[in-house]
C-alpha cells in the first residue's frame, strides 16, 4: 500500500469516475475531487533529511525549555505560566494522547473515561508513598513507577474483560462510568480522602553536586526532560506494536470487527491488549503529575480531562503518532498559552475554553482527519467514503 | 448500609426517583432521537438543556420574578409556567438547530468520519458551556419560588406533591405525544426511513437535512421542558448542570436502547429509581456510583440496553 502512494502520488485524476471508483487508493484522489488532495502525513523529503528528522526533532524539544530566553521567541512567550511548567504540561498531555491513541486510533475503541487510568495510576502512587496514606508504605518514587502502570494495567483489564464485548457507543458510554465511578468512590471514601488529598508526594531521585535535589516543585525544567524521556521510550514501544502482529490485529478489529474473527483475529485478545497498553500509559502520565504536582486530589480527575485528551487525540489524526503528540500538545498549549494574555484591559485566560471549544469546532471542519492523519487510516478512510457516499 | 430505611419508606424513594427519572427520560430523548438518525452520540446536548434552563429562569426575572419575590397565587403562577415552558423550548430547540448548523452539517457535507463529528460536538458543548460560565461569572442562578410545594395525594406513608405529580404527568404526557408523532405522523415516518436506512430514504424522496433538523428540533423542545421541570425540582442553575445531568441522561438512553424512544422513557426512570434507591441505601454520596454500576451490569446482561436499538423499526 505504501509503494503504490509513493510511486503513484499525481496518478490520473482527471480520467472519470468510472477509475476513480475502481482504485480510489492508486490515484490518491480525495472523493470530493482534485485540489482537495487529503494530505497523507508524509513530507516530500530527501532520505537524508528523513534520517536526521528524529533526532533533530528531539534535540529542538530538549532545549525547548530555553527558548524563553531567544530574544525573537522570548517576545511571543507564554506570560501567565512559567514557561517549563507549560512544557512540562504538555509532555504529560503528550503522554496521555500516545496512550489513548492506542485505544482510540489504533483499535478503534471509543474511550470517554481515559481519566480513569490516569487516576489510577496518580492514587497508587498516593497510596504507596504519601505520609497521609492508610497505608504507611513511603514507598520511594521509583518504586511507585512500575506499581502505578501495573496497577493501571489491571484496572484495564478489570475493565476491559466484561466490556469489551460491548460495541462503540457502548463501549463509550461504559467507559465514562467507569472513569465517574473511580472520580466518585475517591471523593466518598475517607481511604482515598476525597477532595482533602494526599499531600508531599514522593519527587524522582537525584541531587546536584550542592545536594539540593533535581526534581522539585520550583524548577519543571527536569520533569520535562523526564516526561520527554519517557516519551521517547512510549513512541518506540507504541510504534513497534502497531508494526507488529498485534498491531495488525488491531487494524483488522478497528477496519471490521466481523471479518477479523472469522478471518481467525481473536478480537477479544487484542482488544484487551489494547486497553491494556493504553491504560499503561495513563497510569504512567498518572505518577508523572502526581510527582510533579506534589498533591492530589479527587477534583484533580474530572470527566473534562479525558474528553480534553480525546479531543487532542482526534484532532491530532486518530491512529497517527505525530498526530498524537501534536494534538496533545495544543490540548494543553492553548489554554496554557492564554494565561495572562490581556486584550483591551480583561484577561483572555477566562475565555480559554471557550476559544478551545471554538478552536476545536474549526479545526475539524477544516481537517476532518486530523492535523496529521494516519496515512491508511486516511485511504481506509477516503475509501469508504466512495462506498456509502453519505451518513 | 440502611437497607431498614429503604424498605421503611419505599414508596417515598420511589416517588423521588420516578420524578427524577421523568426528567432524566426527557432530557434523553434528544440522545436518543440523534443517535437513531445519525448514529452519533451528540454531545452538545447537555447545553441545549443548560440554555432551556437559562431561558425559563430569565423569562421570570423578566416578569419581575426573582430569588426572593413572593410566591405568585394560582393563575399568575400558571401564566408564568406556561411562559418560561415556551421559552425553554423555544430557546433549546433553536440552541439544537444551531449546533446542527454550526457544528455537525459542515463535517456531513465533507463525510468526516464519527469521531470527527464527537469532537466538534465536544467543541461546541465547550464553547456554549463556556460562554454562559463567563456571563453569569460561574455563579449559580437562583430560582422565584413559582410553585408552592404541598401534599395533593398521599398513600399510606408515601405522600406525593403537587410538584412531582405535575412533571410525572407532564413528561408522560410529552413522551406519548412524540411517540405518537414519530408512529403515525408523515414527518415521524420520515424519521423513522432515515433512521432504518438513510441512503434508501434519500431515494425514495425523503429530505434528508430536512429530518435532521427535526430530529434536532424535537430534541431541542423535549430538552427545554426536562430544563423547566429541573429548574423547578432543584431551585438552581449554573453553567455546568447541562453537563452533569447529560451525562445521566446520556446513560439512561444507553440504559433503556439508545435510538429507542420507549427506551429512554424506561432507562430514565429506572435509573432515576435506582438512584434514589442507592442514596437512601448507600447514603446520598454513593448514588452515581451505583447508576453507573447498574448501567456496567444491564450491558452486560443486555448489551444493547433493557429494549434494544429500534427507531428504525415499526415500533419506534
Amino acid at each position: 500500500m505504501t509503494e503504490i502512494d509513493s510511486t503513484a502520488p499525481d496518478g490520473p485524476e482527471g480520467t472519470g469516475p468510472d477509475t476513480a471508483a475502481d482504485s480510489p487508493q492508486r490515484n490518491g484522489t480525495a472523493p470530493a475531487g482534485p485540489g482537495r488532495r487529503a494530505f497523507r502525513g508524509r513530507l516530500p523529503l530527501p532520505p537524508w533529511a528523513r534520517k536526521a528528522a528524529v533526532p533533530a526533532a528531539v534535540l529542538i524539544a530538549a532545549l525547548l525549555p530555553y527558548a524563553g530566553d531567544v530574544p525573537v521567541i522570548g517576545v511571543v512567550a507564554t506570560t501567565g505560566i512559567d514557561w517549563p511548567s507549560a512544557l512540562f504540561n504538555m509532555s504529560y498531555f503528550v503522554l496521555l494522547a500516545l496512550g489513548l491513541n492506542v485505544v482510540v486510533g489504533f483499535a478503534g475503541l471509543l474511550d470517554l473515561g481515559y481519566v480513569g487510568f490516569f487516576a489510577v495510576g496518580a492514587y497508587t502512587m498516593a497510596l504507596l508513598a504519601s505520609p497521609d496514606s492508610q497505608l504507611h508504605a513511603h514507598w520511594p518514587w521509583l518504586l511507585c513507577v512500575p506499581a502505578a502502570i501495573a496497577m493501571a494495567m489491571i484496572s484495564g483489564v478489570i475493565l476491559g474483560w466484561p466490556t469489551l464485548r460491548l460495541r462503540g457507543d457502548y463501549l463509550a458510554i461504559v467507559t465514562l462510568g467507569f472513569a465517574e465511578i473511580i472520580r466518585l468512590t475517591a471523593t466518598g471514601s475517607s481511604f482515598l480522602r476525597g477532595e482533602r488529598g494526599f499531600t508531599d508526594l514522593p519527587h524522582p531521585p537525584g541531587s546536584y553536586a550542592d545536594g539540593s535535589p533535581v526534581f522539585s516543585v520550583t524548577d519543571a525544567t527536569p520533569y520535562y526532560w523526564l516526561g520527554l524521556a519517557v516519551i521517547l521510550v512510549v513512541i518506540v514501544v507504541v510504534r513497534n506494536l502497531e508494526r507488529s502482529r498485534v498491531g495488525r490485529s488491531w487494524l483488522a478489529i478497528r477496519e471490521d470487527e466481523e471479518a477479523a474473527e472469522i478471518m481467525g483475529v481473536r478480537t477479544i485478545k487484542y482488544k484487551l491488549w489494547a486497553f491494556a497498553i493504553g491504560a499503561a500509559i495513563g497510569g504512567l502520565g498518572g505518577v508523572m503529575f502526581a510527582g510533579e504536582q506534589g498533591f492530589l486530589n479527587s477534583q484533580t480527575f474530572l470527566l473534562l480531562f479525558s474528553i480534553l485528551v480525546l479531543a487532542g487525540v482526534v484532532m491530532g489524526g486518530a491512529g497517527s503518532i505525530p498526530g498524537a503528540i501534536l494534538g496533545g500538545a495544543l490540548i494543553s498549549y492553548i489554554p496554557d498559552r492564554l494565561r495572562g494574555v490581556e486584550v483591551a484591559g480583561t484577561d483572555i485566560f477566562e475565555y480559554r475554553f471557550m476559544f478551545f471549544g471554538i478552536m476545536i469546532i474549526l479545526i475539524m471542519i477544516f481537517r476532518p482527519q486530523g492535523l496529521i492523519p494516519n496515512r491508511r487510516r486516511a485511504m481506509e478512510l477516503s475509501d469508504r467514503a466512495e462506498e456509502v457516499p453519505v451518513v | 448500609m440502611h437497607f431498614a430505611t429503604l424498605w421503611h419508606s419505599l414508596g417515598q424513594y420511589t416517588v423521588i426517583g420516578i420524578t427524577q427519572g421523568a426528567i432524566y427520560a426527557l432530557f434523553a430523548l434528544g440522545y436518543t432521537l440523534v443517535y437513531g438518525v445519525l448514529r452519533l452520540i451528540n454531545f452538545a446536548h447537555s447545553e441545549v438543556f443548560l440554555v432551556g434552563t437559562y431561558a425559563a429562569v430569565l423569562t421570570w426575572n423578566a416578569a419581575g420574578y426573582d430569588q426572593n419575590a413572593a410566591p405568585p397565587g394560582i393563575p399568575a403562577a400558571l401564566g408564568l409556567l406556561l411562559l418560561a415552558l415556551i421559552a425553554a423550548m423555544l430557546a433549546s430547540a433553536l440552541t439544537a438547530l444551531g449546533i446542527e448548523l454550526v457544528a455537525y452539517r459542515p463535517l456531513r457535507r465533507r463525510n468526516a468520519p464519527p469521531l470527527a463529528f464527537l469532537i466538534t460536538a465536544i467543541g461546541a458543548s465547550v464553547a456554549i458551556s463556556e460562554f454562559v460560565g463567563i456571563l453569569t461569572h460561574r455563579n449559580p442562578h437562583g430560582m422565584p419560588r413559582i410553585v408552592t410545594q404541598k401534599t395533593v395525594l398521599s398513600i399510606g406513608s408515601t405522600s406525593i406533591t403537587n410538584l412531582q405529580l405535575g412533571i410525572m404527568v407532564t413528561a408522560l404526557v410529552m413522551m406519548a405525544g412524540l411517540d405518537q408523532f414519530i408512529r403515525r405522523s408523515r414527518m415521524g415516518r420520515g424519521v423513522r426511513a432515515v433512521a432504518q436506512d438513510p441512503n434508501t430514504a434519500a431515494l425514495m424522496g425523503v429530505n434528508k437535512d430536512r429530518v435532521i433538523s427535526l430530529v434536532f428540533l424535537l430534541g431541542g423542545l423535549m430538552a427545554g421542558v426536562a430544563a423547566l421541570m429541573y429548574n423547578l425540582k432543584i431551585g438552581d442553575t449554573r453553567y455546568n448542570s447541562g453537563f452533569d445531568l447529560g451525562v445521566k441522561a446520556f446513560t439512561a438512553a444507553v440504559l433503556g436502547g439508545i435510538g429507542n424512544l420507549r427506551g429512554a422513557l424506561l432507562g430514565g426512570l429506572v435509573l432515576g429509581v435506582a438512584e434514589s434507591y442507592g442514596s437512601g441505601v448507600f447514603g446520598s454520596q454513593w448514588q452515581d456510583v451505583v447508576a453507573f454500576v447498574l448501567l456496567v451490569l444491564i450491558l452486560l446482561v443486555r448489551p444493547t440496553g433493557l429494549l434494544g436499538e429500534t427507531l428504525g423499526r415499526a415500533r419506534a
